[in-house]
């Protein structure tokens, strides 16, 4: 009796850490992923996120009372430069609109079945695991908004994890530089595959990519599908370094595209349709439309038009369904090189030319190529040659 | 900076008021999870290990100390995706430790505390590395130099949150 007394502190330390290994090694045997959460998170969770909540709600409300109302200083700049951004940006969605068109004919051809995202979800996220050991982070939409565990999640700058845990209004999201995550990922040009892991540092690899194949710096990294959590086809990050490996694989680390220390806003993938690739006649805007639409306009005459119009004046025929083709005012050099080439190229190529479908409407959607931004292909107005 | 031996009957011994017992640890655990993510070099600190240990050593009591750990770290692994139990015997460990050193040594000022917290900070790191690596089978890399910058950052915040720590004990 003396010596349990003696020894009681010792006695109830050795309890409690035995209890408490007991009870690790029954959750290492039999890993959570596919139970229920457990009864402590939950509550720790729901102990936690509610004051998270409230300190961003405030933190985001002041920074947008500030910005939108006080703080104005270099929006009009801001705002032509944006202009200037936008015009620059629709020049490069004619040419990967185009790219995009003949992918879609030869998926076609192969029949083959594309990922759309169909449905996403923003989100903001309010905390973090707190432990540097443990990379994840927890947003404001839980299973009430229709989140559920493993569905992407990603940024306008590329990948960020997937949802791990959804608790009634709040989610937990594994983040791709943490040890236990896993990616199937795809080199750009290589088209060499390999399994993106997070390293204990934080860092990201590229696993189970032979050593003998060779890996430029610098080369974009996207995901393959093949894990079934993310569609083909996100950017993922870049190539820090590729060097041989202890094994038969090659060394890589990946920067992640979208910075995952300052993760602010996410969106979730909520849903992501399947479908077999058609022909689309999308028909984008041409940059030949784009570049005449810079240009001063030259005010139509309808008189004139019977009489079979302006030199350099093109009147579309209005053939497209639901086009809003208006007569544009185009160099006669402009209409006589690219604009009309891709014109005719699209005619020949597309058999439902002229139709008016609809083409892509989701405005998520995910073209073949890596995409930071989400771009909606228009319906192209019909526009036949004119004649010199 | 003196790290005196005294006699158990020397020492004093505190208490905290139930809503501090309660929100001081609730508090460390959420700012652990919000402040990395607005001021990232924060994750460097462990904000509920300095709170077992302010605790620890204030109320000198080893039984005290070693649930006060264990909860405190309970609650910390619910909010990661790891087992619950690495942060919970590891602060069991440091909670007990740091008690029972606290029954031995005078640790009212700043430079025995710095040690102090120094000393459980690698030994509360030591404990989290050989269980991870161990019994859950982590992946994890021992790196002295890192551990050892972390332990003085966190000594640095330890010294400043003990005396805030001093406002709210009470003298048994």
């Amino acid at each position: 009796m003396d010596v349990l007394g003696r020894y009681r502190n010792l006695i109830v330390l050795v309890g409690v850490l035995f209890a408490q290994v007991l009870g690790l090694a029954v959750q290492v045997r039999r890993p959570s992923d596919n139970e229920p959460t457990r009864l402590i998170r939950i509550w720790a969770v729901g102990a936690v996120t509610p004051l998270e909540k409230v300190l961003v709600w405030a933190q985001t409300s002041t920074s947008n009372v500030w910005h939108s109302y006080f703080y104005l200083r270099g929006v009009r700049a801001e705002n032509r430069n944006l202009k200037q951004q936008i015009e620059r940006m629709n020049l490069e969605q004619v040419r990967m609109s185009q790219d995009a068109d003949q992918a879609r004919r030869l998926q076609a051809l192969l029949a083959f079945k594309e990922q759309f995202i169909s449905q996403t979800m923003a989100a903001q996220v309010i905390g973090s695991s707190g432990s540097e050991q443990s990379r994840s982070v927890y947003i404001d939409k839980g299973e009430n908004d229709g989140i559920r565990p493993d569905m992407a999640v990603i940024t306008a700058d590329g990948i960020v994890g997937k949802v791990l845990h959804a608790y009634p209004s709040t989610s937990q999201v594994l983040l791709i530089n943490d040890q236990s995550s896993g990616v199937g990922a795809i080199l750009e040009k290589s088209r060499l595959q390999g399994i993106l892991k997070g390293t204990s540092a934080g860092e990201v690899a590229l696993e189970k990519v032979m050593s003998d194949e060779s890996v430029p710096v610098g080369e974009m990294v996207l995901t393959s599908g093949g894990d079934g959590i993310f569609p083909k086809g996100l950017l993922v990050g870049r190539v820090t370094k590729a060097g041989a490996g202890s094994d038969l694989f090659l060394n890589i680390r990946v920067r992640p595209a979208a910075d995952l220390g300052r993760l602010e806003e996410v969106l979730v993938v909520t849903k992501i349709d399947e479908r077999q690739a058609l022909p689309e006649q999308t028909g984008a805007a041409r940059a030949v439309d784009i570049l005449a639409g810079r240009l001063p306009g030259v005010p139509s005459k309808p008189e004139n038009a019977e009489n079979g119009g302006a030199p350099g004046t093109v009147a579309p025929t209005p053939t497209t369904a639901g086009s809003d083709a208006k007569p544009k005012s185009v160099s006669p050099t402009a209409s006589a090189s690219g604009g009309a080439t891709a014109a005719r190229k699209t005619a020949a190529s597309s058999p439902g030319a002229g139709s008016g479908s609809s083409g892509a409407t989701d405005a998520t959607k995910v073209p073949p190529k890596p995409v930071k931004a989400v771009v909606e292909p228009k319906p192209q107005p019909a526009v036949e040659d004119s004649p010199h | 900076m003196a790290i005196t031996y005294t006699s158990g009957a020397q020492v004093e011994v505190y208490r905290f008021s139930i809503p501090a017992t309660v929100l001081i640890p609730l508090t460390a655990v959420f700012l652990q999870a919000w402040l990395p993510l607005r001021f990232h070099f924060f994750s460097f600190f462990d904000l509920p290990l300095l709170i077992t240990i302010g605790f620890a050593t204030a109320r000198r009591s080893p039984l005290a100390g070693l649930f006060t750990g264990s909860l405190i770290g309970i609650l910390q692994d619910a909010l990661t995706h790891h087992p619950i139990g690495l942060y919970g015997i590891s602060k069991t460990v440091v909670g007990f430790g740091a008690s029972s050193l606290g029954i031995k040594l005078d640790v009212e000022n700043a430079g025995a505390r710095f040690l102090l917290t120094i000393f459980f900070y690698v030994v509360h790191e030591v404990v989290y590395f050989t269980i991870a690596r161990g019994l859950v089978g982590l992946h994890m890399a021992w790196n002295w130099p890192h551990e050892f910058l972390s332990g003085m950052a966190n000594a640095l915040l330890g010294v400043f949150i003990f005396l805030l720590l001093d406002h709210v004990k009470q003298r048994t």
